[in-house]
């Protein structure tokens, strides 16, 4: 029904636009301030929005009301009940209104059919009509607005102006949201164990006292979970920065300009291959392939070991260091890479001596970014680098990162309320991390900047 | 080709985007150019923009090895040396002829970096007292070493414009070039440091083959022995500058510098 109300005020809007232009038509053209398009696009922004709005904001209150009114419903001996099977009493009652099947049936679910067999009808009808009154309130006062002086065209521009603003805010208000709840549900966590537990304990196993009530402040220490998110990282960064770093200077110095044109897409192609493929690839492939070159010389291997995830997130991890690495490289002006080669220097004395020097805040830049991608990488890790919460240096361990342990409490058998604390704490922890890496990535960015523009 | 010759062209072509054989674009920058130009003076090369005198300088140090699909034929002989012969190494033939930009490009280093690069590249120099001297030498010979002396870690990026370019000039000069070539060292500068740079000019051009490519008839006039008049590609004229600039024997020429076109 809020689709049909939507389409009703969309095709409103479009009628005014229409009706808007050909009233403006009518003006005599001298003198008039903007052009008939002007004036139907004013009238039909006003006409979507108010009905649009009204819409939305309806919605949103009436449902509030709509349950509060099913919750009124309720027989009185359901007082006593848990919110959680009051709450199913009221799924099931609303699916026999319906006509849908539900779990059970009684007195109670038919008392809660019977109110919202009542109230639904009300509030869909109520929000269509109220929708469309706006939509044709505001299309009523825009179009006698209309005449030739009126600057139709500001006023469309302002309107425009306040939607970019809105799209942008709704942005930035998610992201403020999500940081919010991230922090105030990892606070409490941290209030729950102790902050200093968690930063620096060594036993990660935080559900395994949880069947008994509280959980275990002496198995929250996630410094296993940073050291394997460490040592990936590191191995990450091993293989992707010289890779990432020497094809960059190969695209950007020595290749001829045809073979740039067809390697760097191919290149960045990587960047387009889903983590989930890279990810079983490492536990299917490279995984069982180390192991058996380590058997073969002696080693023992584990079949999850962290080389290998390490190895396969250093090789994600190319396109994104060679890519940047490669746009700071090519923008080092041509003159100074003249001026040494002038000198008498070769090519690789140019790109070392001058080229680099000037490209490395961008360069340096480039491999933050990649780090703050490699310690926020979860697929890979997943499936290649193992669960087991192991200290240890050894990269051909298992050893299990921050991720995995997101991952595996949030999907685990444990009730999301319990599993939560945890995972919003690590979350907590990666999201400062990451955060940090990039800002700093970005004024060495900037920095870069302004050296040469 | 007289004992003053320093470098000897004959025939030169230069195609940008490869041969007119090739498919896609060629552009016939350089349509047969022969000179001779002599040691111990300076030459000066003028035209119109577009006209190749930058493109035929470049080729003089094999500059244009450095574009791609630059295609260079004909005959060039630094001291009766082909420079384009297979077996010649264009990083050499660079540390002998050294070469001023039309933008001061000092490195993002500091000035004494910047003029000690060189020596350091080609091992001219070994001792930090061995650097200090050529770094001191070159810049007193470019003029600027008493602005210069007290900031000499400072970096090179941040001197005004004229003095960025008489510190390149400096780095050009401290590896020991036999020839200089100046691509429009002045169009960047403004009237007073572009006096310097002229003075300069003048100065080394008894010492060295100085190689100056220029859109200001006035500079040319001023600062060098020989002219050389670029026209679409080709040598209209060439001659002492006193006789381009006076008796003009080409009607092109003529002109030119009479300011009726370019």
């Amino acid at each position: 029904m809020i689709g049909t109300a939507a389409l009703a005020i969309v095709a409103l809007a479009i009628a005014s636009y229409f009706m808007g232009r050909q009233r403006a038509a009518s003006f005599p053209v001298a003198g008039m301030h903007s052009r008939p398009t002007y004036h139907g696009a004013f009238t039909a922004l006003r006409t979507s929005l108010a009905g649009l709005v009204v819409l939305i904001f309806g919605a949103l209150i009436t449902a509030f009301a709509l349950r509060a009114l099913i919750y009124g419903a309720l027989p009185a001996d359901t007082a006593g009940l848990a919110e959680i099977e009051r709450e199913l009493i009221v799924q099931d009652g609303i699916a026999l209104a319906e006509g849908r099947l539900s779990s059970r049936e009684g007195p109670a679910r038919s008392a809660v059919a019977e109110a919202y067999a009542l109230y639904a009808p009300i509030r869909q009808w109520g929000l269509l009509l109220i929708s469309l009154a706006a939509a044709a309130a505001a299309f009523w006062m825009s179009y006698r607005q209309l005449s030739p002086a009126f600057r139709a065209r500001n006023r469309t521009e302002g309107i425009i102006g306040w939607v970019l603003v809105f799209a942008a805010a709704v942005a930035i208000m998610t992201t403020l949201g999500i940081v919010l709840s991230l922090t105030g549900q990892a606070l409490s966590f941290f209030g729950d164990v102790g902050l200093f537990n968690f930063l620096f304990g060594a036993h990660w196993s935080p559900l395994s006292g949880v069947h008994s009530g509280a959980m275990d402040s002496d198995k929250v220490g996630a410094i296993p979970l940073f050291a394997g998110t460490l040592m990936i990282t590191a191995i990450a960064m091993a293989v992707a920065v010289p890779v990432g770093l020497f094809a960059a200077i190969y695209l950007s110095d020595y290749a001829s300009s045809r073979f740039r044109s067809i390697a760097k897409p191919l290149l960045e192609l990587l960047a387009g291959i889903p983590t989930v493929v890279y990810g079983f690839f490492a536990a299917i492939v490279v995984a069982p392939a180390f192991k058996g070159i380590g058997e073969s010389v002696g080693l023992s291997v584990s079949a999850e070991s962290a080389l290998a995830a390490g190895v396969v997130m250093g090789i994600m991890i190319i396109p994104f260091i060679s890519s940047l690495s490669d746009d700071v490289i090519n923008a080092v002006p041509q003159s100074l890479r003249d001026g040494a080669l002038g000198l008498g220097a070769t090519k690789a004395e140019t790109i070392r001596n001058v080229v680099l020097p000037a490209a490395l805040p961008g360069i340096v830049s480039a491999v933050l970014l990649g780090v703050s991608r490699a310690i926020g990488e979860t697929m890979i890790v997943v499936m290649a680098a193992g669960q087991a919460a192991n200290l240890t240096a050894n990269p051909l361990e298992a050893v299990t990162t921050v991720t995995v342990q997101i991952v595996a409490l949030i999907t685990g058998d444990t009730e999301a309320a319990t599993a939560a604390g945890p995972a919003f704490a690590l979350g907590f922890t990666l999201f400062c991390v990451t955060l940090m890496f990039n800002i700093i990535a970005l004024q060495l960015v900037n920095k870069y900047r302004e050296r040469y523009d | 080709m007289s004992d003053a010759t320093k470098i000897s062209c004959s025939d030169v072509h230069v195609y940008y985007g490869g041969l007119p054989s090739t498919r896609g674009e060629s552009v016939h920058a350089i349509k047969g150019v022969d000179i001779d130009i002599e040691d111990n003076l300076v030459t000066a090369f003028i035209g119109p923009s577009g006209c190749g005198k930058s493109t035929f300088l470049r080729c003089l140090n094999r500059m244009n090895d450095t574009i791609d699909e630059c295609v260079v034929q004909g005959r060039i002989h630094l001291d009766g040396e082909d420079v384009y012969a297979a077996d010649v190494d264009p990083v050499q033939i660079r540390a002998r002829v050294g070469m001023v930009f039309q933008k001061p490009n000092p490195f993002p280093k500091s000035i004494y970096e910047n003029v000690a690069y060189g020596p350091k590249i080609h091992g001219l120099a070994r001792t930090r007292a061995e650097f200090d001297e050529v770094v001191e030498t070159s810049l007193t010979r470019a003029g600027l070493w008493d602005e210069v002396k007290d900031r000499l870690d400072k970096p090179g990026t941040g001197l005004s414009g004229g003095q960025q370019q008489r510190l390149c000039i400096a780095r050009a000069i401290s590896t020991q070039p036999e020839v200089l070539l100046m691509d429009e060292p002045c169009s960047a500068l403004d009237p007073i440091a572009t006096g310097t740079v002229e003075e300069l000019i003048e100065e080394l051009g008894q010492k060295y083959c100085l190689v100056i490519v220029t859109h200001s008839m006035q500079q040319a006039n001023r600062v060098s022995q020989r002219t050389a008049y670029f026209h679409l590609g080709e040598i209209a004229e060439y001659g002492t500058t006193e006789q381009i600039f006076t008796n003009p024997k080409d009607e092109r020429t003529n002109g030119y510098i009479s300011g009726r076109f370019g």
